[in-house]
């Protein structure tokens, strides 16, 4: 069965391309708008793995690390954030919220799938 | 794909464009509202990110001086005023200019966007550029040689409340080379008092890669600071390795660190062994006295295969350079044998012998050196299967491709030209003798066709086969064909080889009409021209209903031929020796005895013949007594009349140049010893010009 990957994103186009490149690889997709949106959907849904990013209105990134880890179904799913090179305090505060890993905006389609087959295994 | 996803960030970015918008101007009225300095930061953030993710670079690092501002507004270093809105509207009407003009490839406004960057820093208080994020990438020099690493990778107890599952790094660092994973287990508490979500295991890794430490640093990228992790290079494997034993037990695990000196020593001071010994003696663990063994097993066997691999190790070097070496040694070749002509000359006893000892090394060196650009051809043929696995399942057949030989050498340059040719001749195969599955289950063929493709050497040639199992060449159509065309007269005589031969003239080039053989724009005069211009021959045999072989004979190299010297009154020339037949002699009396035809008798056999004088109007008078080479192409004798015939030489080709590309029947050119110039008679091409001209 295809492992499901949850992408968490305020931004349309990148929730498209993060998508579009997971498909590809054989992963099953389920998008989320914000933090908020991704924790609700994430109560009902048995995701993999989490691909968050950190700034989003409602909820952002780190509250939403926080809010999965504390989901049993997610306490030992890899959870990567999308943060850019000048947030370095904020892979701090990411990994102290539980997050697996990083991806430092901007990426490429095959960046993306090896840190999905890094963490994924 | 891209564009799309070009597309997909535009229309957001107009969408947060005018969200900006509003809440900019909602901010310039209540300048404290968090949330809407946070909107506009985030408005700001994601078309930075985005736009440098999809390639719109420049909007990307416009933005990144706004963002930067907003990130100071949003950490209260900063105070929201109607100059920092003023500046952002504007920066956000140069952000859409520049999106609108993404796809026209308008230039932006540099000057607007300089004016609104340093306003913005000013408001910041900084009068220094704000760094752009440099790329940090590490240039390492490629590292040919591997290095063995000792890894230790001992993860945090919580480690799996991170996501992180080590056995995935453990997985990446094989992928990086030679690996060798010993577990240390002796963590693990007694049942009762075993958390199941922490890890109690730690791993000692040899690792031999030639891909540096930072590739195995990258594997630990995201837990590198929630374990504890080692890597020390322990040994270097390179050409000059000595070969000596490998470090004992104890010293591993003294350097490890898992033991003292002296406990080592006071062990040692016991007779058994010694890794028996600590375990036994409680001194160590037995993982780890597991993991130095593995150590020493893991760095011998990599030894070996060094080993193994420098015994066949061979070094790269540009093609360019061994085109000069090989023209080098060929005007050594030339002069050498100006100095064994002037040796020979001088009557000069010890210059005769030096003369003949730089002929012998002359002669080693060149043959090595051609040798040096010999290739085996079996990388073009397994190019080919892929050509005949294309093809076969465009024109729905079922087509197996054997070979045979591909460790065949080939000088380099032939291998490169004779694609071509081969191409087009296994296309024809394909696509015009091999039949359809049914028509071949109706023959009684089973459904799946072969083409065989094979390469053997034959003296100083090679012989490349292509032979298919199809439906065969129909001698009939191609007779009719070739009188049609006005190529052979009607009711001609013609041998199975003459008839085949058929297909390679010109006018068959085009003819769809003959289902069996046919090119795909380029005709199979083309192709004969091409393994003709390398030298070579080409000859078909066929049986119809059972298959088509096409043998092509091409020589070794180009660069040095085999040849036979004539000369015509004071000129020489060159006839490559794998074309010569034998030299017979035609007097007078014969000529007048054919009755003005150039035909010879030649053991019984009529030859024809072209006399090379009147064919190159060279003056003079031909001797009494004149030569006739008779040469064999394609199975067809023909003789040259030329005044003497010198002997075999050693040929340097020399081509000529642009203003004598069109010269017919003249392949090259060489120098002979005497420092004067040879022509290489392009015999096919000769033959070929004979035949038209009757």
């Amino acid at each position: 069965m295809a492992k499901v990957i949850m992408t968490a994103d305020d931004s349309a186009s990148v929730r498209q391309m993060v998508t579009f490149t997971l498909k590809q690889g054989g992963y099953e997709v389920v998008e989320a708008v914000d933090g908020k949106d991704a924790l609700q959907k994430l109560a009902s849904t048995k995701v993999d793995m989490l691909i968050t990013d950190l700034n989003m209105p409602n909820l952002d990134g780190i509250g939403l690390i926080k809010g999965a880890r504390a989901l049993a179904s997610c306490k030992f799913i890899p959870i990567v954030m999308l943060t850019t090179e000048s947030q370095d305090s904020k892979k701090q505060e990411g990994k102290a919220a539980g997050a697996t890993g990083w991806i430092v905006k901007p990426f490429k389609p095959e960046q993306l799938m090896a840190v999905v087959k890094k963490v994924l295994g | 794909m891209i564009d799309q996803h070009r597309q997909a960030f535009k229309e957001e970015a107009y969408e947060l464009l005018a969200e900006l918008e509003s809440s900019l101007l909602e901010l310039e009225e209540r300048p404290d509202d968090q949330d809407l300095i946070g909107r506009v930061f985030r408005a700001m953030h994601t078309i930075k990110g985005s736009g440098s993710m999809f390639g719109f670079d420049d909007i990307a690092s416009f933005t990144h001086e706004v963002e930067t501002i907003f990130d100071m507004v949003r950490n209260g270093k900063l105070q929201v005023t109607g100059r920092l809105v003023n500046l952002t509207l504007a920066a956000r009407d140069l952000i859409r200019a520049m999106l609108d003009a993404a796809d026209s490839g308008e230039a932006t406004d540099l000057q607007a966007s300089a004016e609104i960057i340093v306003g913005l820093r000013e408001l910041a208080g900084f009068q220094g550029q704000v760094a752009a994020a440099a790329q940090k990438e590490e240039v390492h020099e490629a590292q040919k040689d591997s290095v063995t690493y000792r890894i230790r990778f001992a993860p945090a107890r919580e480690i799996f409340v991170s996501g992180t599952n080590p056995l995935t790094l453990i997985a990446e660092l094989r992928e990086l080379g030679a690996c060798t994973v010993v577990a240390q287990t002796a963590g693990f508490p007694c049942l009762e008092e075993m958390n199941p979500e922490s890890c109690y295991v730690y791993w000692d890794v040899i690792l031999t890669t030639d891909q540096g430490e930072n590739a195995i640093r990258d594997v630990f990228i995201f837990v590198e600071d929630d374990c504890e992790l080692k890597i020390e290079p322990i040994a270097e494997h390179n050409r000059y390795e000595e070969q000596q034993d490998y470090k004992r037990l104890g010293e591993i695990l003294v350097e490890r660190g898992d033991i003292t000196s002296d406990d080592m020593r006071a062990v040692l001071s016991q007779q058994k062994r010694f890794g028996e010994l600590a375990i036994s003696q409680g001194i160590l663990h037995e993982g780890k006295v597991q993991a130095a063994l593995a150590e020493q097993q893991h760095i011998k066997e990599v030894r070996q295969e060094k080993q193994v691999a420098e015994a066949s190790s061979s070094i790269r070097v540009p093609a360019e350079r061994l085109d000069l070496l090989v023209n080098l040694v060929g005007e050594m070749v030339t002069v050498q044998a100006r100095l064994s002509q002037t040796a020979a000359q001088r009557a000069d006893s010890e210059l005769m012998a030096i003369a003949e000892e730089v002929e012998r090394l002359t002669a080693e060196l060149r043959d090595s050196a051609l040798n040096i650009r010999m290739l085996p051809i079996g990388s073009t043929f397994s190019k080919f299967k892929r050509l005949v696995r294309d093809l076969s399942a465009e024109l729905g057949k079922q087509i197996e491709m054997t070979t045979e030989g591909a460790e065949t050498e080939l000088d380099k340059t032939v291998i490169e030209k004779l694609n071509d040719p081969l191409v087009h001749l296994i296309r024809n195969s394909i696509d015009h003798g091999i039949e359809r599955p049914e028509a071949r289950v109706e023959a009684g063929k089973p459904e799946r066709g072969t083409v065989h493709l094979s390469a053997v050497h034959s003296g100083d040639s090679v012989l490349i086969t292509i032979a298919d199992d199809g439906a065969g060449l129909d001698k009939e159509a191609i007779r009719t064909k070739g009188i049609e065309r006005g190529i052979i007269p009607a009711g001609a005589e013609l041998s199975d080889k003459e008839l085949f031969n058929l297909i390679f003239a010109p006018g068959f080039s085009t003819a769809k009409t003959i289902s069996s053989v046919s090119g795909r724009g380029v005709g199979m005069d083309v192709v004969k021209r091409a393994i003709e211009a390398l030298r070579g021959s080409i000859d078909i045999t066929s049986v119809r209903g059972e298959g088509t072989r096409i043998t092509v004979k091409i020589p070794l190299t180009l660069a040095i031929i085999e040849s036979l010297l004539v000369k015509i009154g004071k000129d020489s020339f060159m006839m490559p020796l794998a074309l010569v037949d034998e030299c017979v002699e035609l007097t007078r009396e014969d000529v007048a005895a054919a009755h003005g035809r150039n035909l010879a008798h030649v053991r019984d056999q009529l030859v024809p013949y072209i006399p090379l004088r009147e064919h190159f109007a060279i003056p003079g008078a031909p001797p009494e007594i004149e030569q006739i080479v008779i040469t064999q192409v394609n199975g067809v004798r023909v003789g040259f009349v030329v005044d003497h015939v010198i002997g075999e030489h050693q040929t340097v080709i020399k081509s000529l140049g642009r203003a004598y590309k069109d010269t017919e029947g003249i392949s090259g050119a060489t120098i002979l010893g005497d420092g004067t110039v040879a022509l290489i008679l392009d015999i096919p091409q000769l033959v070929q010009a004979a035949e038209a001209a009757q």
